[in-house]
């Protein structure tokens, strides 16, 4: 008989070797259901995997690409990432995200078209609180009320593209736009424009404040008291509880946290490789940002590789459209079912595979 | 602005149309739930059943059939979930959030060929008599079966749960899985049922989407009906008759500001179109802020037989 037995203490070399295995088996399911939308599996693979970094015609282009992708990723799985280590579920950062974009375009086209450089870092205050104000709401319910936070930052999601929707046609509608909807173009506007540091790197300000949040991160955890907190609360509740960390804090700060890094996600995408705010500028983000983070196992620099393979499939993904015809909406699932994949395969890190003869 | 041309019945009548995909969605969620699961891909099996119907309804041009395969298909992509989270003891909420992507990303998937496209009509069940009272007649007897027959499904799950063996033991599941498996039911294989009764259910609202509410296929459709589905589990306390009671709440406002909207009163589109999730987010803040509300005391965790 075969069963699992629970492990006295996660094992480290599975934490590492379970992300590869998934990775690997959602390959192998990738491949075939690419085989039975009747393209050939093998190519497809290369396309998404090796293409956009290695082939001489595209790596030009996509090798930028990669950071413009990963960097709002990682930059909201590092911030998601904290709360579900402390079994805070914040969910909706796709609605954060939008806020935050909304906040920081909003903060540059008040005072458009003064030039000043005062005006970017407004821009980044600004889009963090709107991403913050917009994850405080779950989080002041949740401590006053008990309300699940899960189901409130998720349906804020849903009111956040509404919002977009009546900005992007309302307030912040290009008036020299001919009617149509959208704001202005934030790249045309000098002081607002969050312009690539390095030429062709695609290293935008957004890609660098999400490296600075993966070392801050990692320090918070290993370092900082309140990384312990997080820790002990996720881990064993009941002892964080006499140990005297405060709940309420602690889910006003993971959600804040990550709340306010979606935001920064957001004002960097609008300020940078959007440009605009319109009506479909949200693009799923903060739910591919889910992925990221569990197959980062919830450790920053696991998220930031994860970020980068998760802006790989993206890229890939979009050369495979282009390439082979593939679906974009077998992307998607691709990376849905990697979630799974990884979901399945963390069950060897927490237990142990035993044979058992007939006793 | 026109207020006066919203009619009453047509209003309670159509109602009833837009309450019954949450209210199917809902009522399985609330026997997952009961059994002590929590699933969030909810969303997800709902657009597979909705897109696995229409194309099953216009391929055979039978909506009865276009349901059957709905509510399969919602079984069948539930049970990813349940061995995931039984078998592979995986986190629920990880879990249930990667069922709607990969739910998302089938039903997109398969559902491309099909824009666009039609889908054969439900026929009304006009039942005989109570059709033809006045007033009450259009409004509450002259629905497609579907409508009746999730109400059926209310009634089948209320009694189940509170009369009968088998709904003793799937609370006794959900309340205390250790007690549940000392006393030598079979806990693994009772959620497992109830996770696939979950998704059939779910499936048959998403079916309900694409080939009456619509009746049409668009990606994305279901729109986070099975987000607001999850929210009336919540709000009915798991009690199978309140989930019908903020199911048709929730439609009646549905309903309300899509005639508010044509009727065109001067609240922005956007606005009104928001306000169903905000009014389901105060009123989770009103059930959550009365305090202990019944749910399960074993919703979310992990059970691991140790021997």
């Amino acid at each position: 008989m075969i069963y699992f037995e629970k492990r006295l203490a996660p094992s480290r070399a599975t934490t590492i070797v379970t992300p590869i295995l998934a990775v690997i088996l959602t390959m192998i399911a990738g491949g075939i259901m690419f085989a039975a939308l009747g393209k050939d599996p093998f190519e497809a693979i290369r396309i998404i995997f090796w293409d956009p970094l290695f082939d001489p015609n595209f790596a030009d282009y996509s090798r930028p690409q990669l950071l413009v992708k990963a960097g709002p990723l990682i930059l909201i799985a590092i911030g998601l990432s904290v709360g579900f280590k402390a079994g805070i579920w914040n969910i909706g950062a796709e609605g954060q995200y939008i806020m935050g974009a909304i906040f920081g375009a909003a903060a540059a086209l008040s005072v458009y078209p003064t030039e000043s450089a005062l005006i970017f870092p407004a821009m980044i205050v600004a889009g963090a609180f709107g991403g913050w104000l917009w994850a405080m709401i779950p989080a002041v319910l949740r401590t006053k009320f008990k309300t699940n936070e899960i189901l409130v930052s998720l349906m804020l999601v849903y009111v956040a593209e509404s919002i977009l929707a009546s900005v992007s046609q309302g307030l912040l509608k290009n008036p020299d736009g001919y009617g149509f909807p959208g704001s202005r173009n934030l790249q045309q506007y000098p002081s607002a424009f969050n312009e690539e540091v390095f030429t062709n790197s695609g290293m935008h300000w957004g890609v660098i404040t999400a490296f600075i949040a993966v070392i801050f991160t990692y320090i918070m955890m290993t370092r900082h008291i309140r990384g312990f907190e997080v820790r002990l609360m996720g881990e064993a509740p009941k002892a964080a509880q006499f140990a005297g960390v405060s709940t309420t804090r602690l889910i006003v700060f993971c959600l804040g946290f990550s709340g306010a890094l979606a935001g920064l996600a957001g004002m960097f995408e609008v300020s940078g490789p959007a440009g605009q705010i319109t009506i479909d500028f949200n693009s799923g983000y903060g739910f591919t940002a889910i992925i990221v983070a569990f197959l980062g196992r919830l450790h920053p620099i696991g998220i930031l590789l994860a970020g980068l393979l998760m802006a790989l499939t993206y890229i890939g993904g979009e050369l495979a459209q282009l390439m082979l015809g593939l679906p974009g909406a077998s992307i998607q699932l691709f990376q849905g079912m990697l979630l799974l994949f990884l979901l399945a395969t963390d069950i060897f890190t927490n237990y142990r595979l035993r044979f058992q003869g007939a006793s | 602005m026109d207020l006066l041309g919203i009619n009453p019945i047509l209003l309670i009548a159509s109602l009833m149309v837009s309450a019954t995909p949450i209210l199917l969605a809902a009522t399985g969620e609330l026997v997952v739930e009961k059994s002590g699961v929590l699933n969030l891909g909810v969303e997800g099996m709902m657009i597979v059943g909705a897109v696995v119907g229409f194309i099953t309804a216009v391929t055979v041009e039978s909506p009865a059939l276009g349901f059957a395969t709905a509510a399969i298909a919602g079984a069948l992509l539930s049970l990813i979930f349940a061995i995931l989270v039984l078998y592979f003891k995986s986190n629920q909420v990880a879990t249930g959030l990667g069922l709607t992507l990969v739910g998302l990303g089938i039903s997109a998937l398969l559902g491309k060929p099909y824009e666009g496209i039609k889908s054969p009509s439900l026929e009304s069940l006009d039942i005989p008599l109570l059709s033809d009272l006045p007033v009450v007649g259009r409004m509450l007897f002259s629905h497609d079966a579907m409508v009746y027959i999730s109400i059926l499904v209310v009634l089948l799950v209320w009694y189940t749960l509170k009369h009968t063996r088998l709904g003793l033991i799937l609370r006794a599941v959900g309340e205390n899985h250790d007690a549940a498996h000392a006393l030598g039911y079979k806990v693994i294989h009772i959620r497992m049922f109830a996770i696939m009764f979950g998704g059939a259910c779910a499936g048959l609202g998403g079916a309900y989407i694409s080939l009456a509410r619509v009746p049409q296929w668009t990606e994305g459709m279901t729109a986070g009906a099975g987000w607001i589905a999850l929210a009336i589990v919540v709000f009915a306390s798991w009690k199978p008759w309140r989930a019908l009671v903020g199911a048709y709440l929730f439609g009646g406002i549905t309903v309300l500001q899509l005639n508010l909207q044509a009727a065109g009163v001067a609240i922005p589109v956007e606005y009104l179109s928001m306000s169903p999730f905000l009014i389901t987010i105060a009123v989770l803040v009103i059930i959550s802020a009365k305090g202990n509300h019944g749910a399960p005391a074993s919703l979310g965790r992990l059970f691991h037989a140790s021997n």
